[in-house]
């Protein structure tokens, strides 16, 4: 589940070397991103977005060589996945593609951004915080569901959580420290 | 601009990057094995006019024929090829 490990940069070199598992760890790392994208972005119907998801992917395996500065993967990424959403828009209704994005996707565009950020720094926990974390929040199981498969009482889910999130919390605020240390 | 994070807008932000369906993510993750099986058809219909014809007329029938069991992705990239040469 942990994005950290290789950098972008890395998993880009690597793939245009066709190594196998970087291909399948740049796919798992920036699967959530397209497919946020395209159906809370853009309101995208499942048929679509999934035409949407794979063609973005071919385009990405298929073009790696014209991507320019390989440290830019997450910006080329969702410029591919926002034209084709655009894309996709304007042939179902037949509306001109740069009038369908409403202030409303726009902010929810935003928070996809925001949200691949935090997931970023969710990668700098301990496993059991992301896995419960993801259990939670992304793949909406019960207190009950998560002690069962995780094995730990019930009683003591909420208090995990609430322990992970203050060190996500933790996590981002040394990020936007460090940033704003970089700019000074 | 330092952003403040409570539980609540962490949990929101959370909940936007759910999983895509596995299924989607498996058939991006085979990609390279399908780009693999698109340049093989692409260089035989090229190179071999009786399979070139085979796969103009039917081109489904054509390809399970010689073993292949393309996506309808792949399907519908072959047809384009085809119809571009």
């Amino acid at each position: 589940m942990s994005q950290a490990g290789r950098t972008d940069a890395e998993l880009v070199r690597r793939c245009r070397g066709n190594d196998a598992d970087a291909w399948n760890e740049l796919v798992e790392r920036y699967s959530r991103y397209v497919y946020a994208i395209a159906v809370r972005g853009f309101r995208l119907s499942e048929e679509d977005a999934e035409d949407v998801f794979q063609d973005v992917f071919t385009r990405v395996y298929t073009r790696l060589d014209s991507l320019r500065d390989d440290t830019a993967l997450r910006p080329w990424i969702a410029q591919l996945t926002r034209r084709r959403c655009l894309d996709a828009l304007s042939a179902r209704r037949d509306v001109p593609a740069d009038e369908e994005l409403t202030k409303e996707g726009s902010s929810d565009l935003s928070d996809v951004e925001e949200a691949f950020e935090v997931r970023e720094a969710l990668a700098g926990l301990s496993e059991a915080c992301q896995d419960i974390l993801d259990r939670f929040f992304t793949r909406d199981q019960s207190y009950k569901t998560i002690a069962d498969e995780l094995e730990i009482p019930s009683g003591t889910i909420a208090s995990r959580i609430a322990r992970c999130l203050g060190r996500l919390r933790g996590e981002l605020e040394g990020r936007n420290q460090d940033d704003e240390g970089s700019r000074d | 601009m330092t952003r403040l994070y409570d539980e609540e807008r962490l949990g929101v932000l959370l909940r936007i990057l759910r999983p895509a369906p596995v299924g989607w993510v498996r058939a991006a993750q085979e990609l390279p094995a399908a780009r693999r099986t698109f340049d093989e058809i692409v260089a035989r219909a090229e190179a071999d006019l009786a399979f070139r014809t085979a796969l103009i007329a039917d081109l489904e029938q054509a390809l399970a024929a010689e073993g292949y069991e393309p996506d309808r992705r792949l399907l519908h990239e072959i047809r384009e090829r085809l119809s571009d040469s």
